[in-house]
């Protein structure tokens, strides 16, 4: 059965929706008793501690955590309830840093960062900087959701975004059971939109890029193979084209943690991370080459970090402070999530890394 | 909890057979490992007709690994029931098509 879903963990005061009570999760238990061992152990073996940020290759931007849906997966624990929103002026100090760094992708993340009422101006004068890659993660039924954004597919493509959109599933079944009644349709219809105006149809240059993460506590399959899977699936059955697939690992976070916790899927989940470790995905994690920005304005080195609240290891920790000579060569922050990009085939906000 | 021959924690341990004959369980885990790989068939129909066969041995160990292989392959609870439908009717068909023998031999012994 699907649910109509609403809330996000803060607004209904849970105590999961604290950081430092999720920290406290993946520290203790199977990890404190060392029935399994830490993240830090682990990278030990291989001497890859401390995970070290080489050159910086892409800026992930969070405009703000609200979204107009509430997945049941979320580790930005968005939803509509959110009110933190970039400002313009956070905005600006985000483009000087552009303009002047050595980062080839602009990745703009949220909450749906369309919401932002600054996002179009922020977009426009982004992409006058003419950076190689810029990447905004739309949720599909953005486009959808109000007249106000029917015009989105257009807006993109005006500005060159490269669009990289999430799509649990190729059934409508599977797709609204994680982010609500609906979705699918939604979804399926945007999608279309964006073929329409020349978006993920082979050979054209606006790129259009799927992501699939797992409904449940399991982790993605071969992503080659799954990328397959739905090209034929959405083919066939709705004339869809995409580009790349990428499949990526739900980490013990937020939204996701609690639904592991509620599920009584906890241990077996982190007991599949920790088994699927895979030394050589460690080279490569996001954080080595990313910078993530909050909504106001602090470093971190991934998404991740940002919402369990683990600021970068360096002086320079807000936008207004960025010094890329400084930023680079830190120690990245750890923790036992971090298994979530190194199982497997390893997960990033770009799918495999290995 | 009372003591029971299953426990989920022991399919972790599956590879600890090894510990007692190494040669033949690295050998057993290889093969494994091999029948498993895409090849004519797509690892995806693999799982599908492994799920089957967990039911048909009732083995809850590989119930459990192979209903998640096929999530993490992106088969659907639908796909999943259908495939146990067709273990479950070879199984019934199985059983119904010795009912020939039972006739053959109602037929000799009672004319
Ligand atoms: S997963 Fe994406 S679309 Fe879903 S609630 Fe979170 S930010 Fe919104
Ligand atoms: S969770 Fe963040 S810090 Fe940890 S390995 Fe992944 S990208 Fe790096």
């Amino acid at each position: 059965m699907t649910k109509v879903k609403t809330q996000s963990l803060q607004k209904k005061g849970s105590d999961l929706a604290q950081s430092n009570r999720q920290l406290e999760i993946l520290s203790n238990g199977i990890f404190k008793s060392g029935e399994l061992p830490t993240f830090k152990d682990k990278i030990s073996e291989t001497s890859q501690f401390p995970l070290k940020a080489k050159k910086l290759e892409i800026l992930q931007i969070n405009v703000g955590y609200m979204c107009n849906q509430v997945c049941d997966h979320c580790h930005v624990d968005a939803g509509p309830d959110r009110k933190e929103i970039m400002t313009r002026e956070t905005m600006r100090q985000c483009l000087d840093v552009i303009k002047n760094s050595g980062a080839h992708t602009l990745d703009l993340t949220g909450g749906a960062p369309e919401m932002n009422p600054d996002f179009r101006w922020f977009v426009e004068e982004a992409a006058k900087v003419g950076i190689k890659d810029f990447i905004v993660r739309s949720n599909l039924t953005i486009i959808r959701a109000n007249k106000k954004y029917y015009d989105l597919p257009e807006f993109f493509k005006k500005h060159n975004v490269h669009v990289v959109s999430s799509m649990p599933h190729w059934t409508k079944g599977k797709t609204d059971k994680q982010r609500g009644d609906g979705v699918f349709a939604k979804s399926i219809k945007a999608l279309q939109e964006l073929n329409a105006v020349g978006y993920g149809m082979p050979g054209s240059a606006l790129k259009l890029d799927l992501v699939y993460n797992p409904s449940g506590a399991f982790l993605p399959g071969d992503q080659a193979a799954m990328e397959k899977d739905f090209k034929k699936a959405l083919m066939e059955d709705f004339g869809i084209e995409f580009h790349n697939l990428f499949a990526i690992t739900n980490l013990p976070i937020a939204r996701f943690l609690d639904f592991l916790i509620a599920s009584e899927n906890y241990e077996d989940y982190m007991y599949q991370l920790v088994e699927a470790y895979n030394p050589s995905a460690v080279t490569n994690v996001m954080c080595t080459n990313t910078l993530s920005i909050s909504w106001d304005g602090y470093l971190f080195d991934c998404d991740f970090n940002q919402m369990l609240e683990l600021p970068v290891n360096s002086k320079s920790k807000h936008i207004s402070k960025f010094n890329e000579e400084l930023l680079e060569g830190r120690n990245i922050v750890i923790s036992q999530h971090c298994y979530g990009c190194t199982a497997g085939a390893g997960s990033s906000c770009q799918g495999v890394v290995a | 909890m009372s003591k029971t021959y299953y426990d989920p924690a022991d399919l972790r341990k599956f590879g600890n057979i090894t510990e007692w004959n190494e040669e033949l369980g690295n050998k057993f885990f290889e093969y494994y490992g091999k029948v498993f790989e895409e090849g004519a068939l797509t690892a995806r129909e693999k799982s599908l007709i492994a799920l089957a066969v967990a039911h048909t041995e009732q083995c809850p160990y590989c119930i459990d690994a192979y209903t998640k292989d096929g999530l993490q392959k992106g088969v659907t609870k639908e796909e999943m029931m259908e495939a146990i439908h067709v273990g479950a009717a070879i199984k019934s068909g199985a059983t119904l098509v010795h009912g020939v023998q039972m006739m053959n031999k109602v037929n000799k012994l009672d004319g």
